[in-house]
């Protein structure tokens, strides 16, 4: 007779008596489906949560087989079979993980980590190899955003950093963990005699995309009071100070609110593709971003994209025919723009950042929170219904991305770097690029800013329009095709995106080129 | 379909291309509205473009069409020996189908391809299991029962076009695999991590250091346009539901059809749906991904015992077949080792489960014929 933690999945075979035959997804049960009825009888008694009792009628099981049992050790890595053989998906196709609930209801789980506080992370899904306690789940979150922090020197004493705040999760999480790692720093400044290291800034904004957004006139002061929320969310995590910023969408069209909002409008509108538009919308998000940060002295902008909203990218940009320029998203580091972008949370995922807002009771509130459509929302569902089948499969694609040529810029320009600290040991060299990659001076899309591949490098050289200077994709879903509703969409366009195009020789990507240019001195300088 | 265009319909019957003849078709890959010729003709030039540009094939060659019955490989085996008379290819054409010997399975699709011989007048070669491996599908059944015989029907399939190329000692092999194909394994492959994989699924031709290239001439065909196409076939008695049921057959496993595989199908006819051109746009960025060279598959040897090309000692086949012979069908599959580890007939547990490394961890239902 075998005892052993019941694996989900197992009670609802409970009604099952006598001979069975089926195919099971622990190792054990996958031995015990091997040998074929009637050989094998087993019974199976099962009480709904309680401790499933198998006695198999065999002699030839011996003990040695029956210690891999779904139980503690074995199930960790076992007990989720990757779905790669189809044998016996129709049963193990929704059976996930084990749940590790005892008949004796009073047994609270301990933490597997501190031995001590009560679990209140679950054994979920095997994403977490240990039931955690709330301190030791957040302390491993936290360790993953500092990990990647100052393994690709994110943040140094003298930068000023603003952070991309939606009220979400995601970015709630990335303040949260900013501002502890600033007043650490703070508190070692205060503390140290000669003073000598500062403590970096910290800024907060927001985009205020109500111009956008489907928000009905009378729900305006509703928006009002979400940004006055998020003030007190801020304005709550001092000392430090953290200023925050409100910075409206059409604010990089026009001075004045109200013509700006036409003009964003009357851009939109010029965009058939409901893809095309979504996609417009987030380059006119980081347009903002940039531009505020630039403006006020910021250096570094921090974003909260975590590893799920990175594998969505990975499989829509895929699907857009992105796939040259794809590496350049899912990096750590981009600094292809004026101000260089940094993804700390990039190894969290989007639920375990929910689970921590939730347990950690981070107040956070979605403003502008549409379902997505198009490409963007048939990806998003494929992705959710894959992870649902296999909870590592986010982490995979994200592996999968992980595993392409990145571009040179992909890190931290070693001038900046170096001239704000040199005290840190400089791991730029553990980014595997390619050395004779950053040879080549990268072309970037005038609409998406995603550099350009071999064949659409050699059609921006050759004309000096717009549309030359696009990718393949924008062209396709977000320039307009007609001659004149073109000319109109130009003519529209924010500054700041059409002077990516205008200027000496047709070609006016002048502080990118510049921006490049810096890295690539550093990385000859690096090599030799 | 924007309301706008479906004003303009009444007035604009004309095909989009030609000008003189009304359009009975929106293409499935352009959204044009072409007449019928237009179709053809296009859909036969895009081939011939996707042969010349990738120069598929030179003068003389002998070249096995992979014939499985189904629609692709029938359209394929047409319109090769169409283009290759008009175009003057100067190849030499034969058909080659696999019997696997499972009652009933075959007799439709067999028949397709007896009767695909005398149409095109191509000669056909059937090479059966029985005569490769020594035993049938249904045999190998038999002895293993159904749970484990995906991993056979896997690793038989991939090496049954290869043996029966070698028999008709020609120079290439070509494959019906479409476009859709081709988006769905260039997904596949992101899904599972395959980043050496991912690398090559986009190829128009596969295993050139090996004794016999693979081609894809229909890389670029969309599988829609495929299913339209038949009608041109002269003496044309097949049905769109006919082909279903032989395509079926053709790339999903008889006896287990993969759910995960099936996600990805799915996903990429809805992608279809709303925008046709994501198939071509996956495949793009395929071939466009920036995968350094330095990741490479495995070093490929040569099986000791039928020459096939192995990474191992044995290849997985000659493993397979040697439990099979040996009364120990499981060998080779799951948890329990072959001869390439010095363990033999263990029935012992591992304590990890191999999920990458073994035969079993690959979807029979595989694309590769
Ligand atoms: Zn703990
Ligand atoms: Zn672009
Ligand atoms: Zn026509
Ligand atoms: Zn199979
Ligand atoms: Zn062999």
């Amino acid at each position: 007779m075998i005892s052993f933690r019941t694996c989900r999945g197992f009670s609802r075979f409970n009604q099952f008596r006598g001979p069975l035959s089926f195919s099971f997804d622990s190792p054990l049960l996958l031995e015990l489906h091997q040998i074929q009825p009637p050989e094998a009888v087993f019974l199976l008694q099962s009480n709904y949560f309680g401790t499933s009792e198998v006695t198999v009628k065999d002699e030839k099981f011996a003990p040695t087989q029956r210690a891999m049992a779904c139980g503690q050790s074995a199930c960790k890595s076992n007990c989720y079979k990757e779905e790669e053989d189809g044998n016996n998906q129709e049963e193990n196709g929704r059976i996930s993980g084990c749940t590790t609930t005892n008949t004796d209801s009073d047994h609270t789980v301990i933490c597997s980590k501190c031995k001590e506080k009560e679990a209140v992370v679950p054994h979920n899904n095997h994403l977490y190899h240990d039931q955690l306690c709330l301190e030791c789940f957040r302390s491993s979150l936290f360790g993953k955003f500092k990990l990647a922090v100052t393994s690709h020197s994110m943040i140094s004493p003298h930068d000023k950093v603003l952070i991309g705040f939606s009220g979400g999760p995601a970015s709630r999480v990335a303040l949260q963990f900013v501002h502890e790692m600033q007043l650490k720093a703070h508190m070692n400044f205060e503390a140290s005699r000669d003073r000598s290291l500062p403590v970096f800034g910290v800024g907060v904004a927001f985009v205020n995309e109500s111009a956008v957004s489907s928000v009905p006139s009378h729900q305006v002061h509703q928006v009002n009071e979400a940004i006055k929320d998020m003030e007190s969310i801020v304005s709550s995590l001092a000392p430090p100070m953290k200023e925050m910023y409100t910075i409206p969408l059409e604010g990089i069209f026009s001075e004045i609110p109200q013509e700006g909002k036409n003009l964003l409008h009357e851009l939109l509108n010029t965009i058939s593709d409901a893809t095309g538009k979504e996609d417009f919308l987030q380059h006119l998000r980081m347009l903002s971003l940039q531009k505020f940060a630039s403006d006020n002295g910021f250096s570094k902008l921090i974003l909260g994209s975590c590893a799920s909203r990175i594998a969505c990218h990975v499989i829509s940009a895929t699907v857009k025919g992105q796939g040259y320029s794809l590496p350049a998203d899912v990096q750590y580091v981009d600094a292809r723009w004026k101000i260089p972008v940094v993804l700390p949370l990039r190894d969290c995922l989007a639920h375990e950042l929910n689970l921590l807002c939730q347990l950690g009771s981070l107040r956070n509130l979605k403003l502008f929170d549409r379902p997505l459509s198009g490409i963007n929302g048939q990806v998003s569902s494929f992705v959710a219904l894959l992870q649902e089948e296999n909870p590592s499969r986010e982490r995979t694609i994200v592996r999968t991305a992980e595993k392409l040529t990145p571009f040179s810029f992909n890190k931290i320009p070693e001038t900046d770097h170096a001239n704000n600290h040199p005290s840190l040991p400089r791991r730029l060299k553990a980014q595997n690029l390619k050395s004779n990659e950053s040879i080549a001076v990268d072309v970037f899309c005038a609409v998406c800013v995603g550099p350009l591949s071999a064949s659409e490098m050699q059609k921006a050289k050759s004309g000096d329009q717009f549309a030359a200077n696009c990718c393949q994709s924008c062209l396709f879903q977000i320039l307009p095709k007609e001659p004149s509703a073109l000319q109109n969409f130009y003519s529209l366009l924010p500054e700041s995106m059409s002077r990516r195009v205008k200027g000496a020789n047709g070609v006016g990507r002048h502080w990118l080129r510049e921006k490049i240019a810096d890295c690539l001195l550093s990385d000859d300088e690096a090599e030799t | 379909m924007p309301s706008g265009e479906e004003a303009k319909k009444s007035d604009s019957r004309q095909c989009c291309i030609c000008s003189l003849r009304r359009a009975v078709l929106k293409r499935p890959k352009t959204q044009q509205q072409i007449c019928r010729e237009c179709f053809f003709s296009a859909f036969e030039n895009e081939i011939h473009q996707v042969i010349v540009e990738n120069q598929l094939f030179r003068p003389g060659e002998r070249v096995a069409i992979g014939a499985s019955g189904g629609k692709d490989s029938t359209v394929l085996a047409y319109v090769l020996s169409e283009l290759n008379r008009r175009h003057n290819y100067g190849l030499d054409l034969y058909l080659l189908s696999v019997d696997e010997g499972i009652t009933g399975y075959r007799d439709d699709s067999l028949e397709t391809v007896k009767r695909n011989e005398v149409q095109y007048g191509l000669p056909l070669k059937i090479v059966s299991y029985k005569s490769l491996y020594g035993w049938t599908m249904d045999e190998i059944v038999k002895a293993i029962g159904l749970k484990n015989n995906c991993t056979f029907c896997g690793v038989f399939r991939r090496q049954a076009l290869d043996r029966g190329a070698a028999l008709l000692k020609t120079d290439k092999l070509v494959t019906g695999h479409n476009a859709d194909d081709m988006a769905e394994t260039v997904l596949l492959n992101i899904l599972r991590g395959d980043i050496a994989r991912l690398s090559r699924c986009t190829l128009i031709t596969t295993g050139e250091d090996g004794p016999i290239p693979r081609c894809k001439p229909f890389k670029y065909t969309y599988e829609k346009e495929i299913v339209i196409y038949p009608p041109h076939l002269k003496n044309y008695f097949y049905t769109y539901a006919y082909f279903k049921k032989l395509d079926y057959f053709s790339t999903e496993c008889i006896y287990s059809p993969n759910a995960y595989r099936g996600f990805a199908r799915e996903f990429i006819k809805d992608l279809e749906r709303i925008r046709p051109r994501a198939i071509i746009d996956i495949i793009r960025s395929g071939e466009n991904f920036r995968i350094s060279t330095s990741t490479k598959m495995p070093e490929q040897g040569t099986c000791e015992l039928c020459g096939y090309i192995s990474s191992q000692k044995w290849c997985k086949a000659c493993v397979l077949l040697d439990g099979l012979n040996r009364g120990l069908p499981r060998q080779g599959i799951g948890r329990t080792r072959g001869p390439n580890s010095a363990k033999k007939d263990g029935l012992k547990i591992q304590p990890e489960m191999e999920t990458e490394s073994v035969v079993r961890s690959k979807p029979c239902g595989t694309l590769d014929f």
